[in-house]
């Protein structure tokens, strides 16, 4: 790295810090220490790499889709496959790793904040795994529109616990969260799970997430022999973004996109483009960008996928955005759908709707491309950051269809 | 009796060291300005320094609602979230700090740290302070990010009062300790706020941590006070009591039962405390 960020009090130039109360910062002073003394630990580095490979099962395939990619202008488009990992998302990643964290701070129970619910299913299976207590918070908006997950998560051992306070979506299942460990910090972790919060969490998530990125690059030497000319991921809190950007934020020839929801469009201001609309601010312990009214209260935020449903987004990202170094554009609800239906029908590989915003951007800077320069022939890198079992209910309201199947055959008449 | 830096007392730690030089603790009681509405909010503010016969807080703490109160349990939250549906804005809380700062009694605000980047730290600084206000208490700024806050605290000549905790290490309690002008805020129990049963041991010890320092400062002791008792027993040995969501529990009982403006068990509650802490045997 040209400039190892964050500097030592957790700032990304003027974002990130630490906004929280006095009470949090004793944990967060010890959860930086033993993440320093894990990094430098090569026992605890194996541990990590064992469980990736043999639980979690990475790497995860870079596949090319050919098909697809006749969507995209003159693009070649890969798919870093995270939807593959056991649980289905990138999450897993994270979560194994500030698991041994836990077990390493000597602490017995977990929580986490969850949207779409895959950092929840994610956390209550690594609970499971390393046989820790885990209470999950999430919107009460969200446990209806993700059932599915909550009885994932209840399966697995975890209490889920629906936030009905604010507007009951991933804000409020992370202002729950952090009301529980400022009661609960002596034997519990907060596992948060995308790049956000106080510091050190957006940094360890980074490079619990990084893992993304260090085998794209490698897989992409490997087959092709150079790097991609852009890695696109969908950007709610960030870290899926964050796992794909790291190791190429020091490759200048590699353009970094983030997509973020535009749910309704940004002019209806029904939306969640919190870098494109929102101003600085400080929320959940960070100065980022937030979506904000004019006295400073945080905005509803709103999209189709609770996963990027959330009003702030993680301060490396806010810093990306104002160095220029990555850029970031909002994708509709519409875009997205349309891309998760075109994906699903020409691969037979069906996207969470989140990883669909940066499919339908894979579509939009593809297409750009090819009209600004016709010869153009560009790899473009998608993070498919998870899969959509689990947004199969949202599919059927979406495109009208109705769960019965299209003709009968055979039977009684 | 702990004897105090004068020039580090502004105007609400005078207050402290008056009550203390009286033999007693302070009382300094919270209400959010817009519950249940502005005008009545303000009514019950004035209503905090007055009691039942006269006798009540010595210092008032004004709450600006936030749409992520991470501090707050669930009677702050209720009644901020009523407030902000209901309309109230940050400007709002000026009349609040005049109306108070007119009985005499000195008046903090209470509140996230996003609202006041957002009005401009020197803007608030300028415009509280002319509407009489002694400082600011900041839950979620601690020194390490208040650069700003400070230099306007100091052109503005407003008192700062950050949060201590249990688990501050010496280090981090020396630091913000010296940070602090007025008195110093220990958050009594590890939680967010709300009125509980029993309050905790860990005040006495924190207290005393503090004073081991030689702050020069009084130390107010918060989170988890809801009746007279628990004031004389917290009063005992911390040089201010805070209450606030027994009291803002009150105003949420009186909206409940259909008479959003009757002010009686508020007024009564605050008579309960002020006797609390007159009655403390003091250490």
């Amino acid at each position: 790295m040209t400039t190892r960020l964050p500097d030592d009090k957790g700032h990304f130039d003027r974002f990130g810090g630490r906004f929280v109360p006095e009470a949090l910062f004793a944990a967060l002073d010890q959860l930086e220490t033993e993440f320093r003394a894990a990094q430098a630990d090569p026992e605890f580095q194996a541990e990590l790499r064992s469980l990736q490979t043999d639980y979690a099962g990475r790497p995860s395939p870079l596949t090319e889709v050919k098909r697809f990619s006749a969507y995209c202008g003159n693009a070649t488009v890969l798919l870093k496959r995270e939807d593959l990992n056991h649980t289905g998302s990138h999450k897993i990643n994270n979560v194994l790793g500030q698991a041994l964290l836990t077990r390493r701070m000597g602490k017995t129970r977990v929580i986490a904040e969850t949207g779409a619910g895959q950092h929840g299913v994610a956390t209550a299976t690594a609970a499971a795994l390393f046989g820790l207590q885990c209470t999950v918070y999430m919107g009460e908006v969200d446990t209806q529109r993700q059932a599915l997950n909550v009885a994932r998560m209840q399966m697995l051992g975890a209490e889920v616990v629906a936030v009905a306070a604010g507007s009951r979506t991933l804000k409020d299942a992370l202002n729950e969260a952090l009301r529980d460990w400022v009661a609960s910090v002596d034997n519990t972790h907060y596992i948060i799970g995308t790049v956000a919060g106080p510091h050190p969490f957006p940094e360890i998530v980074r490079e619990f997430q990084r893992v993304i990125s260090t085998e794209t690059k490698a897989q992409m030497l490997d087959r092709y022999g150079r790097l991609p000319d852009a890695v696109l991921a969908c950007v709610g809190g960030g870290s899926n973004a964050m796992g794909m950007f790291a190791d190429f934020i020091d490759d200048p020839e590699v353009a970094l996109f983030g997509f973020e929801a535009g749910g309704e469009g940004v002019e209806t201001g029904r939306h969640a483009a919190t870098i494109t609309e929102g101003q600085e601010g400080v929320l959940h312990g960070m100065r980022t960008y937030v979506l904000q009214d004019a006295d400073g209260q945080t905005k509803e935020s709103h999209s189709i996928s609770a996963g990027l449903d959330y009003p702030g987004v993680g301060p490396e990202h806010a810093w990306l955005a104002a160095t220029g170094r990555a850029t970031y554009e909002p994708v509709t609800d519409a875009e997205a759908m349309e891309a998760l239906k075109i994906l699903t029908q020409t691969e037979g590989i069906m996207p969470a709707i989140e990883s669909a915003h940066a499919v339908a951007g894979a579509m939009r800077v593809g297409r750009r491309i090819a009209e600004t320069d016709p010869d153009a022939r560009p790899v473009l890198v998608v993070c498919l950051s998870g899969r959509g079992d689990k947004d199969v209910d949202t599919a059927i309201r979406w495109f009208g269809l109705d769960g019965s199947a299209d003709k009968t055959a055979g039977g009684a008449q | 009796m702990t004897s105090f830096d004068e020039r580090r007392l502004g105007r609400s730690g005078a207050a402290f060291a008056a009550a203390s030089a009286a033999g007693r603790a302070a009382l300094v009681g919270y209400l959010p300005v817009g519950f249940p509405d502005v005008p009545t909010s303000v009514e019950a503010m004035v209503a905090l320094t007055e009691g039942t016969d006269g006798t009540g807080c010595d210092v008032v703490e004004i709450g600006i609602p936030y749409t992520d109160p991470v501090m707050d349990g669930v009677a702050i939250q209720r009644a901020g979230t009523a407030a902000l549906e209901r309309g109230v804005h940050t400007r709002d809380v000026f009349p609040a700090v005049s109306a108070v700062a007119a009985t005499g009694t000195p008046a903090l605000v209470m509140t996230y740290w996003n609202l006041i980047e957002r009005y401009g730290v020197r803007a608030f600084a300028r415009d509280f302070a002319a509407a009489g206000g002694a400082g600011l208490i900041t839950p979620d700024l601690t020194p390490d990010e208040a650069d700003e806050w400070c230099a306007a605290s100091d052109e503005y000549d407003l008192d700062r009062i950050f949060l201590v905790a249990p688990s501050s290490t010496d280090e981090r309690l020396a630091t913000t300790v010296r940070a602090c002008r007025g008195w110093v805020y220990a958050t009594a129990v590890m939680g967010v706020t709300g009125a509980r049963t029993e309050t905790s041991d860990a005040a006495p010890r924190l207290v005393s941590r503090i004073r081991t320092l030689g702050a020069g400062l009084p130390v107010g002791v918060g989170l988890g006070v809801s009746n007279g008792d628990q004031a004389a027993c917290v009063g005992a040995t911390a040089d201010g009591v805070i209450v606030g969501s027994a009291l803002v529990s009150t105003l949420l009982a009186a909206e409940a039962a259909g008479t959003p403006g009757d002010l009686g068990a508020l007024r009564s509650l605050v008579a309960d405390l002020a006797s609390g802490v007159r009655r403390a045997e003091r250490a």
